[in-house]
């Protein structure tokens, strides 16, 4: 049997390393409880003020006039759902293929290398340029604000967070599914297409949802694109009510009603968000295969 | 450095099974002079063989000998990676598939491969054995369930999945997904079967199985297959090749590599002596 003690300077070293453990751990532990308290404190005063103004009337009504203790938030519910439904067909399909090139045909080639590179950059551009960006040739040109000018505005931040997923989850692709495939005579466009991408189609999904949770609570592009509308309308090449401009017009009110609907409205957009990333990540984690 | 053809027209074979038949051997595929490159290193220096149609003709030899190397220059795999090459000819019934002109993926629904790592598709077990065979033909329904129930027979594997076609490939085992990929090869009807090493990820039972299947499929088609297993190369194939860093040390009929090697080399590498 043998002995398990240690000289004095090793117990000396072990020691230290065990201080070392704790103390990381304490921090570790400590950082997470920081983060869920600011979390949470975030969900509880959502739903302590807003959640009462989440009535049937809230869907129903559109934005009153102030001080009329009646009315709701439809037009901007609304408006919210097709500048972001259309903003999502325009990103989806783009933000895919491409995603597609660069991890499939775009590794070695200089037009790959820079187009990642200018990805890259656009996914941490601030909205509020991109805002601007749009208004400057799709609102000003045309002398009015619309629908369109938003989903464009919108589709421009989505576009890059699809291309990185996408191209993020096809590079873990073994390259033994890819060799399996051409080895069948399979043209490449199609090992792309129907091996590869169906194989990571559940992070994908994922991909796809996050970039629309992102976008539904997006305020400063629609700022300056979509702006507001005070009724109700599904008029896409007009001004439109989305959700967080009309948050934002609210809260800043003196109005106590406004402000109410406006509570009402963050908590709504916190729910949907909420409830996106967790079925992106509940139904989809399994579904990653190689 | 040392070429190798054999004259194939008058050989007499010796199969497995004791009995010796004079039968005329053909050549399925004639490679001349391959010499392959991965960017400066070269795999395989000047290497020639024939390998005999309806045969099975295994490659041995130790890790980094250039069997693997050799394999997937039958069916231009390596045109995947840029900075590999390879140069001189390999003749698929008169043709040089090394040429240019040649229709690659032409070529892999002739030559087919089997890789070590089981491979199916994100697909259901039918759609893995359909989607190649879509690929050149066109069936009607009736038609492509015959083709792959056919395919599965093929690689016994169709009692196990008759009734659940429509399962996920990935929900097999690693044994039966094995053999699915070899459905899916044999499903395209391809001319040559390359076999990389497919029992190495296979647990014994599994192996047996498969070794059963390639004795039988070789009745319909030419076999390569590369294992690092002397024994699975003695059981199941009529001919040998001995590799050694790059070069085609021996090659010929199993029975005589295994029981009176020509070259010291070969006897010392078969009995052990190195590896």
């Amino acid at each position: 049997m043998s002995d398990l003690t240690m000289s004095a300077a090793g117990a000396g070293i072990y020691r230290r390393r065990q201080l070392a453990n704790i103390l990381g751990l304490t921090f570790s532990a400590v950082s997470v409880l920081i983060g869920l308290i600011g979390l949470l404190w975030i969900l509880w005063t959502l739903a302590s003020n807003g959640l009462a103004a989440l009535t049937p009337d809230f869907f129903l009504k559109n934005t009153p006039a102030p001080g009329s203790g009646d009315g709701g938030m439809a037009n901007a519910i609304v408006g919210s759902l097709m500048i972001v439904g259309f903003a999502t067909l325009i990103s989806t399909p783009i933000g895919i293929l491409a995603g597609v090139y660069l991890a499939e045909f775009g590794k070695q080639s200089r037009f790959g290398i820079a187009t990642r590179f200018f990805v890259d950059i656009m996914l941490s551009a601030p909205s509020i340029v991109v805002g601007l960006f749009v208004f400057a040739f799709a609102v000003a040109t045309v002398k009015h604000f619309s629908g369109w000018a938003g989903s464009l505005a919108l589709s421009l931040i989505a576009i890059p967070v699809v291309v990185r997923t996408t191209e993020n989850m096809l590079n873990l692709v073994p390259g033994s599914l890819r060799e399996a495939a051409f080895a069948l005579g399979t043209p490449r466009w199609k090992v792309s297409l129907a091996v590869t991408l169906r194989a990571v189609r559940g992070g994908v999904v994922t991909g796809v949802l996050l970039a629309v949770a992102r976008m539904i609570g997006e305020t400063a592009p629609l700022l300056f694109t979509a702006l507001n509308n005070q009724f109700f309308s599904t008029d896409m090449s007009r001004p439109m009510a989305n959700l967080p401009v009309v948050i934002y017009n609210f809260a800043m009110s003196p109005y106590e009603d406004w402000q109410k609907l406006a509570w009402g409205g963050a908590a709504l957009i916190a729910i949907v968000v909420l409830a996106i990333n967790i079925i992106a990540r509940v139904a989809f984690s399994s579904k990653t295969q190689s | 450095m040392t070429s190798i053809s054999i004259d194939m027209s008058n050989s007499v074979v010796s199969n497995n099974s004791g009995g010796a038949t004079a039968e005329p051997l053909e050549a399925a595929i004639r490679v001349r002079n391959l010499n392959f490159f991965y960017g400066k290193f070269q795999g395989l220096k000047d290497v020639s063989l024939d390998i005999a149609r309806g045969k099975v003709t295994a490659f041995i030899g130790p890790s980094g000998c250039g069997k693997s190397t050799l394999l997937r220059t039958f069916n231009r795999m390596f045109d995947l990676y840029p900075g590999q090459r390879a140069e001189g000819q390999i003749l698929l019934n008169g043709n040089n598939v090394l040429a240019k002109e040649q229709d690659i993926n032409l070529l892999r629904a002739k030559v087919g491969m089997v890789f070590q790592k089981p491979t199916p598709f994100p697909m259901t077990i039918y759609e893995n054995i359909a989607f190649g065979v879509r690929l050149y033909e066109s069936l009607g329904q009736r038609d492509m369930d015959d083709r792959v129930e056919w395919a599965l027979r093929k690689a016994a594997l169709w009692e196990e999945v008759k009734s659940k076609l429509q399962q996920s490939g990935l929900s097999l085992s690693g044994g039966q997904q094995q053999r699915l990929c070899i459905a899916r090869t044999v499903a395209v009807k391809p001319e040559v079967l390359l076999l990389d090493e497919p029992t190495s990820a296979l647990d014994p039972i599994s192996t047996t199985k498969v070794e059963e299947l390639i004795n039988e499929l070789k009745h319909d088609y030419t076999i390569a297959i590369v294992t690092h297993n002397m024994q699975q190369a003695a059981r199941i194939s009529d001919f040998t090749a001995y590799m050694y860093i790059g070069e085609l040390v021996e090659f010929g009929e199993t029975n005589q590599i295994f029981i009176k090697p020509v070259k010291q080399a070969t006897e010392d590498y078969i009995t052990g002596r190195f590896g």
